[in-house]
């Protein structure tokens, strides 16, 4: 093999240099060495918030505020693991917020009594949790049924479908918030083990495997070939539709976990948890600002995961620096463009797209 | 007294990272002259054409319109005027209409208003002085790929350029849209407009060219006319010293096992398609029924249009078809389930490898395994990313695959070498039956030969059967026998090897011949 001809194809030049159509464009940068600068590129950044926190508030850098917020991210790492798997395939899903809230509304209404506006099954905390898994596989089926073999718009699906689920939410118990939550059903959410909050141990499981799984199974190629280019894939004969549901299926069923996280961690399931929180823009944030594309295959776990901290970081130094309530929303948006655009820089021109 | 030049080009050099697409690179173009310019792929053509047309600043050297330097990158005007380049990809915008494309970033004005009146009358008049025949309101999507061309030629007319680079126009034509095409460019020609072609066909190059030039490695290996050269000594030139032959290495054969699967069930072997209706947009089929026997050569070619590529889509799984039935070794493949046609074992080569052929943004490696991912898996589907670059290496060295590494995007590799991953990719799944849809388009002369002798090799040894459907007769004549395709139906087939080109050619036009009458 010959190695001297690196040229690049005819296409890829004229649309780097037009970058006329955008879908199919292609950088050359974008070797072995590129790809892993790409993967650590939040890591400075990180390094530079940790300081910044630091001189903020003495109280930052103890283990307990750390410990706190990690446990408050994991619920929403969770749930951008879900949508990160949705974006690799070249999906999006507004209505994981949605499913974030139903998920464990449904299940806290089957496990407590009816003054506590359940619905009087009183079934166990566990079966409860079951189901909980379960809104979100059928959440997941019927956004990939609609997309896959609908052929419906992705955008437009999930968008009414998080209209519906929030409506359902609040529907079902008549807008009330379900406390005295069974402690099974709060443990995830909870508990710690040592300093170590249980739920921080759960996201951290769910990241790796997740990531493992993408990186070397055989159908976490797949969702990698379906991203990157849909056609080339079916054309190797890849189940393509098959496995866009199954993760429209999977990133629901994670959401429902993020969810049950946060019940736990609160102790209740709110009306306002999910949609009423708008917490799919923080989803998305996350996962962009982590690298994962929203063109489809281009990101992994380990860019997801520093999204998610990174932003967690910054909204507890805000918190920390006693920043007026008034203006944390405009300072969280302003953030997400500058982490954004920082990705942007460091990441090379395939990053925060 | 120098003679001044429509085009000139000297000393361009440019490189992308470590690699020197050009290294001084010199081009004339007179006046009314039709210059060729030939080379394989990577050779530097495509960087020379954006440097031509002003999309690329090259490092160094410099491009002189009448002898006055090339304007600015930024000056897109200046460069407009001066030339127009039409790529082989169209850039017309399919919702726009003709008119409003050939004005397009040029719109003609009345105070704040735009003139469509004025824009549409420059237009036809364009049109009508170059017989062309096309309306000026038309919608662009409405148009086949010659009107579009037309239009991109219409929009260079407009700005009143004198130069026309043509970058592979022929390469989604039929035989007389080329016709017609070539006609065009002698009467531009004639008017003195300057062309550079750029193309693949090197008969194309004999046929409208005065002079041509060779480009190899960046450099430019020969000017000459075109009377002094046969096709011979061109590809010679094309290719340099390195013999690079056609065939692919002694290990190709070892790499290939006789396919599994339903062998020896007794039920009926190979191909079998029985009554076959497909409605695309590629061309319907209209009750096709076909037996390819394992170990057979069986070509298809038609006009654009005609159903060629839609019958082997259909076979690979990658359309559906709504009657008739398709089985491969006795056992039924499942309307446009490509996934379940691969498991029977159709190997597929899709016909534009930029959509369907690999995923620009993964490795080489990755991508020519894509197909066996199950049986390089452990048996709870996980891959070592090493044993999968293993597998691909052998295959990608026995066809001379042009690569960094087994990790290197194949977005990165040049035409020919994404091709041959897109080769690899279909014989590595050891198919029973490979469906090949126009394998060598956009491929350079000796990788062509080199894609079809893979084909042919991987077929013969293993006995498999192999479908080309192809517009191009020279993928089709090792075949053992042609099909040719009328308006979705079979029209005839031609049993004996040599294939007159002639006769077929006259038969994809719905022409009869002796020979179907004989047959």
């Amino acid at each position: 093999m010959t190695l001297k001809d690196r040229s690049p194809s005819r296409d890829q030049e004229i649309e780097l240099l037009v970058g006329a159509d955008s879908t199919k464009k292609r950088v050359l940068l974008n070797s072995g060495a590129a790809n892993l600068i790409r993967q650590v590129a939040l890591v400075p950044v990180l390094v530079v918030v940790l300081i910044v926190g630091a001189f903020a508030s003495p109280y930052f850098l103890t283990v307990n505020n750390i410990a706190g917020i990690a446990q408050q991210v994991s619920a929403l790492a969770v749930t951008v693991v879900g949508e990160s798997l949705i974006l690799l395939i070249g999906g999006m899903d507004l209505s994981l917020e949605s499913t974030y809230g139903l998920a464990p509304m449904v299940a806290a209404w089957m496990i407590l009594p009816i003054a506590d506006y359940g619905n009087g099954l009183q079934l166990s905390p566990f079966l409860g949790i079951l189901i909980l898994l379960l809104v979100g596989a059928v959440v997941g089926l019927i956004n990939g049924f609609l997309i896959v073999k609908g052929r419906l718009n992705g955008f437009i699906v999930t968008l009414a479908m998080t209209i519906i689920l929030a409506g359902l939410q609040s529907g079902i118990v008549k807008g009330a918030t379900l406390f005295n939550l069974p402690p099974a059903f709060v443990w995830l959410g909870s508990a710690n083990v040592g300093v170590v909050p249980v739920s921080v141990i759960a996201a951290a499981i769910v990241f790796v495997v997740v990531g493992l799984y993408l990186r070397y199974h055989r159908t976490g190629r797949a969702i990698y070939a379906i991203g990157g280019n849909t056609d080339a894939a079916r054309a190797a004969g890849i189940p393509v539709d098959r496995i866009k549901i199954g993760v429209y299926v999977a990133g629901s069923m994670l959401a429902a976990l993020g969810g049950l996280m946060e019940a736990g961690r609160v102790s209740a399931v709110t009306g306002t948890q999910g949609y009423g929180e708008g917490i799919i823009f923080q989803v998305f944030a996350a996962a962009v600002i982590g690298g994962v594309s929203l063109k489809g295959g281009r990101g992994n776990m380990v860019g997801a995961a520093s999204g998610v901290i990174l932003l967690g970081l910054v909204a507890n130094i805000l918190d920390l620096a006693n920043v007026s309530n008034y203006w944390i929303l405009a300072i969280d948006g302003f953030v997400i463009l500058f982490v954004l655009a920082l990705a942007r820089i460091i990441g090379g021109n395939e990053a925060a797209e | 007294m120098t003679q001044l030049f429509a085009v000139e080009a000297k000393g361009i050099e440019k490189s992308f990272g470590s690699t020197k697409a050009l290294r001084g690179v010199d081009l004339r173009i007179s006046a009314g002259q039709c210059l060729g310019l030939v080379g394989r792929n990577g050779a530097g053509k495509s960087t020379l054409v954006s440097v031509l047309s002003g999309l690329s600043k090259p490092d160094n050297g410099q491009v002189f319109f009448d002898g006055e330097p090339a304007p600015s990158l930024k000056d897109v005007e200046g460069w407009r005027l001066r030339i127009a380049t039409v790529f082989q990809h169209s850039k017309v915008v399919p919702q726009l209409s003709v008119t409003e494309n050939v004005f397009l970033g040029n719109i003609i004005t009345r105070g704040k208003l735009v003139d469509w009146k004025v824009m549409r009358e420059k237009t036809r008049t364009i049109i009508d002085e170059w017989n062309f025949d096309i309306s000026v309101t038309a919608r662009c999507e409405t148009l086949t790929v010659e009107q579009l061309q037309i239009v991109e030629i219409v929009r260079a007319l407009a700005t009143g350029s004198r130069c026309i680079l043509l970058d592979e126009p022929t390469a989604a034509l039929e035989r007389r849209a080329v016709d017609r095409l070539f006609d065009r460019v002698t009467q531009l020609v004639a008017s003195g407009v300057s062309v550079l072609y750029i193309s693949h066909h090197l008969e194309e190059v004999f046929e409208i060219c005065s002079e041509v030039t060779i480009l190899r490695d960046g450099k430019v290996v020969m000017t000459t006319p075109i009377e002094h050269i046969t096709k011979d000594q061109m590809v010679a030139a094309m290719v340099g010293e390195v013999t690079t032959t056609g065939d692919v290495a002694s290990g190709f054969s070892s790499l290939l096992h006789q396919p599994t699967g339903s062998q020896g069930v007794g039920t009926t072997q190979g191909l079998v398609i029985e009554n076959l209706r497909v409605t695309s947009i590629r061309g319907d089929l209209d009750g096709i029924s076909l037996v390819v026997r394992p170990g057979e050569r069986v070509g298809v070619t038609g006009l654009l249009g005609a159903g060629v590529a839609t019958l082997g889509r259909a076979v690979a799984g990658a359309t559906k078809f709504d009657e008739g039935s398709i089985s491969v070794d006795g056992v039924a493949l499942r309307s446009g389930r490509r996934d379940i046609a691969l498991k029977s074992g159709v190997g597929y080569i899709p016909e534009n490898r930029q959509v369907e052929g690999f995923v620009a943004n993964l490795g080489v490696g990755e991508n020519a395994t894509m197909t066996v991912t199950r049986r390089l898996a452990t048996r709870w589907g996980f891959v070592n990313p090493q044993r999968r670059n293993n597998a691909a290496l052998p295959w990608a060295q026995s066809l001379s695959l042009v690569t960094s590494g087994m990790k290197q995007p194949v977005g990165e590799l040049s035409g020919g070498n994404q091709q041959k991953v897109t080769v690899v990719r279909s014989l590595i799944s050891n198919p029973s039956l490979i469906v090949a849809v126009t394998p060598t388009r956009g491929v350079d002369v000796a990788s062509k030969s080199l894609v079809m002798s893979s084909l042919i090799v991987a077929a013969r040894s293993t006995g498999a059967a192999l479908l080309i459907c192809s517009d191009e007769l020279d993928d089709l004549a090792e075949c053992d026998r042609v099909i040719v395709l009328f308006r979705g139906k079979i029209f005839t087939e031609f049993t004996q090897s040599p294939f007159d080109r002639e006769l077929i050619i006259a038969a994809t036009e719905g022409i009869s011949t002796q020979e179907q009458a004989a047959s």
